[in-house]
């Protein structure tokens, strides 16, 4: 199951030149070995990682609020809505790659991968959303109302930004878990920043690669948090500091 | 014993069986809180008889709740002592000492994961007291606070007013020989406020506890308390003394301030029409104008202004033992009927 | 649908592919997931539960509770069992560690917030009748937080569930992982059979500890018409704004 397009170069271990000591005798981290490869290996993972990472999350940032607002409207829809979600959510990344796999029309590709990604992300935010709009306080919508704000104009001015920091905490959340996950994609996709990884482990394990690959998609899931509570934080100003 | 100074309506009812009182004695109590340079409380003193309700008022940053949390240790004491029957709260384990205080706060904090039942039974559990005498207990307690069916019932199943009204049964279930009392009635609307604080009257006249009961209204205090002492910021004792004496004869412009300037009226209120001397009804023309004789001086006032000035029978029952005018209530500011000194011989009787 | 029906055909014969006998069976393999992922769940309990439920009863270490949270979310599994395979080589015990280090985190968040949270109110009234500290977390601030804490436990055993099988990818032979890293021997039918065993899994360990939680939530903290936040499946890590 396991399709590689193009591997690292790995030096083969026992053979070549001094300038490869390093990777034969498999020490946990290689500099030459990282500046070799960045351009052809790493730097390309990371991208595809990023990209894999930014549509599924802006897919299922739309389709979520879209479900979160029509849940605001009408309540009977938030229960199936959780079920459905949580359902996906509960289904462990591994099998719902697969699972996918299976369905006619997708197949090992790009798109499979986004789609198992944004399901992940449905729970999560369709959640947090609604939470923050049902939040707002009742007295400040009568307010709005009273002064003869219409109910889209008293969404999109009131209900929306007083429940922002609930929606991008949600996002926040979102992403970082689409990271984490989407190194499970390359079993199906060879993108990502898990194509390293594994093939670092396929045959036996190349401890640099997998040091390097694993550690850049940690920084990378610990980074796009900072920013989003960054983010959090310019958009919302009146927000109250929690902890 | 004493009496509370509150309309004398309500029956002379003997205490409960079983039902203990403990003398409490504040001495030169002094708190001072660890980030703050002024001491929130500064060598109080204060006596409260048994079976009296003492209440603590004054405005916010006076010190009275943190006086009250002194009491039952939930806060450490800088300086002096605080005597319970005598013994000093220093000298007990505080989590035993708790025990055996009755303590209600104002959001109650009722348990949740508890029903009604359970709710009350909380102290007595803890005491050890054997399960048919707890059950007993609760029975009588739900009969007491007049909730009888809602025994099983959860507390988000509860209106406020019956919550609230749990945690005082709650609070007196191990049967304490003190009870504490931080703005219990707060959170109510001022409706049901009346009705909880009628029926606390209602209970403490027939259990004569000790009671410490902190509040910011005056009034409230005027109405509940046999003794009300006064505080100012920084926990001062500006005035400690019957509401009648803290109406007429305010300690000084604080305690003036802080009662209101229609202490006259309020002193009116603290009367019934029972404990005056009413004219004779010869020939009066009272019409079809009555009023009981346990209406509140302050009240019959008030019917004969909405008469037009206009007389009033005042009726005992059946039976109409006299009326009152416009010229009564001068007469009685006149010769001093209304000082407090009569009223106080009439109680002690 | 074709290869649907045939992974159904997998699961129907307990995964015996015909001419390889020697491969493990679906039940075998199904087992040892289940063996490792509680072994994994119950040490990680009985590490974390006492420590999350004692600093949220003195109310301390916030900082540390909250935040150790928020760095689990960004670890991606595979990364983090990678690195263990490769600092400590193959074997139980260093899957075993992988899964407990991954699954300490959210029960400890879940358990601190669930009872530091327990209403202030309550606690002082409590402590106010005469509750020492022992018994107002037994009595009071346990069944509170009850619902928080099982979201906590929720989330950590679906976590090891799911690691469990990608184990596989690691070199670690044993659990159902294994079917879906040798499609070379199993088939795309046995991988899509495997995939599906391994959802029904995850999907039935949610649904016994939310009947089990359902079970020890006091009514009347169900009857709550503003629970503290007590979410069913999903992130329930502390989700704060």
């Amino acid at each position: 199951m396991i399709v590689f397009a193009n591997g690292p170069v790995i030096p083969n271990f026992g053979g070549g030149g001094s300038t490869f000591a390093c990777e034969r005798a498999n020490r946990l981290f290689c500099p030459n070995w990282v500046s070799q490869n960045w351009s052809s290996v790493l730097w390309p993972a990371l991208r595809q990682h990023i990209v894999l990472t930014v549509i599924a999350v802006v897919i299922g940032f739309a389709i979520s609020t879209a479900l979160a607002l029509l849940a605001y409207r009408r309540g009977w829809v938030e229960r199936p809505v959780v079920i459905v979600t949580s359902i996906l959510y509960t289904i462990p990344s591994l099998a719902l790659f697969e699972l996918l796999v299976g369905v006619p029309g997708l197949g090992l590709s790009r798109t499979t991968a986004e789609v198992a990604l944004v399901s992940y992300t449905l729970l999560i935010m369709f959640r947090n959303t609604l939470t923050g709009l049902r939040e707002v306080p009742a007295e400040v919508r009568d307010a709005a109302a009273g002064m003869g704000m219409g109910s889209m104009r008293t969404l999109l001015r009131v209900d929306l930004p007083l429940a922002l920091p609930a929606i991008i905490a949600g996002v926040r959340i979102a992403t970082v878990t689409v990271i984490s996950l989407a190194t499970v994609a390359a079993l199906i996709d060879d993108e990502g920043l898990g194509a390293p990884i594994l093939q670092a482990i396929s045959n036996e394990v190349f401890k640099t690669e997998l040091i390097v690959a694993g550690g850049m998609a940690i920084a990378l899931a610990l980074l796009a948090d900072g920013l989003l509570v960054l983010l959090q934080r310019a958009l919302t100003p009146w927000a109250r500091v929690h902890q | 014993m004493a009496q509370t100074e509150g309309p004398s309506a309500y029956p002379q009812a003997p205490p409960s069986a079983g039902s203990q009182a403990a003398t409490l004695e504040l001495r030169d109590v002094t708190k001072v809180y660890p980030d703050q340079e002024q001491p929130a409380l500064s060598h109080l003193n204060l006596k409260v008889d048994a079976g009296q309700v003492c209440v603590l008022v004054g405005p916010s940053g006076s010190g009275k709740t943190t006086a009250m949390r002194l009491i039952n240790r939930m806060i450490p004491l800088s300086g002096g002592d605080i005597l319970i029957g005598g013994r000093s709260v220093l000298k007990r384990d505080p989590v035993e000492l708790r025990r055996e205080t009755g303590y209600v706060i104002q959001q109650i904090g009722l348990f949740p994961h508890l029903n009604v039942n359970e709710n009350i039974a909380t102290v007595p559990r803890l005491l050890g007291w054997d399960r048919s005498r707890i059950a007993a207990r609760v029975r009588e307690l739900l009969e007491l606070i007049g909730l009888q069916e809602i025994g099983k019932r959860y507390p988000a199943q509860l209106s406020g007013g019956q919550r609230q009204r749990v945690g005082v049964a709650r609070a007196l279930a191990g049967d304490p020989p003190l009870l504490l009392m931080d703005e219990p009635f707060g959170a109510i609307d001022p409706i049901n406020r009346n009705r909880l604080q009628d029926e606390f009257m209602r209970l403490q006249h027939r259990l004569r506890k000790t009671v410490v009961f902190v509040t910011h209204d005056i009034d409230e205090g005027i109405k509940l308390g046999d003794r009300i002492a006064i505080l100012r910021e920084r926990g001062t004792l500006a005035q400690y003394d019957t509401p009648a004496e803290i109406l007429t004869e305010p300690a000084d412009e604080f305690v003036a301030q802080f009662v209101g300037t229609d202490r006259a009226l309020k002193r009116l209120g603290l009367e019934t029409l029972a404990g005056v001397k009413l004219v004779e009804l010869n020939g009066i023309d009272v019409g079809d104008r009555r009023v009981p004789i346990t209406t509140t001086v302050r009240d019959a006032l008030s019917q004969v202004l909405a008469a037009g000035g206009a007389a009033l029978a005042v009726v005992d029952g059946e039976e109409t033992v006299g009326a009152v005018t416009l010229e009564l209530f001068g007469g009685l500011l006149r010769d001093g009927t209304l000082n407090g000194t009569q009223s106080e011989e009439r109680a002690a009787r | 649908m074709n290869s649907f029906s045939q992974a159904l055909d997998f699961i129907g014969r307990n995964g015996q592919i015909p001419g390889e006998p020697q491969l493990p069976t679906l039940v075998h393999l199904t087992l040892e997931t289940i063996k490792i992922a509680w072994i994994g769940v119950g040490i990680a309990l009985v590490i974390a539960l006492p420590i999350g439920l004692w600093l949220g009863h003195i109310h301390r270490g916030s900082f540390v509770a909250i935040n150790v949270g928020n760095i689990w979310r960004a670890l991606p599994s595979l990364a983090v069992l990678a690195i263990g395979v490769a600092f400590l080589g193959l074997g139980l015990r260093n899957v075993e560690l992988a899964l407990i280090v991954l699954a300490v985190p959210p029960v400890i968040t879940n358990a601190y917030v669930a009872i530091d949270g327990v209403d202030r109110d309550v606690v002082d009234a409590a402590r106010g009748m005469g509750f020492n500290g022992w018994q107002i977390l037994r009595k009071v601030e346990l069944p509170l937080g009850v619902p928080l804490i099982f979201a906590g436990i929720r989330t950590a055993a679906l976590f090891v569930v799911s690691t469990t099988t990608i184990a596989a990818l690691t070199g670690y032979s044993g659990s159902l992982g294994d079917i879906i890293n040798n499609e070379a021997s199993y088939h795309l039918s046995g991988v899509l059979g495997a995939a599906m065993c391994i959802a029904a899994l995850a999907l039935l360990t949610d649904l016994l500890l939310a009947l089990i939680q359902r079970v020890l939530t006091p009514r009347g903290v169900s009857l709550e018409k503003h629970p503290a936040r007590t979410e069913a499946i999903g992130p329930p890590l502390a989700e704060n704004v």
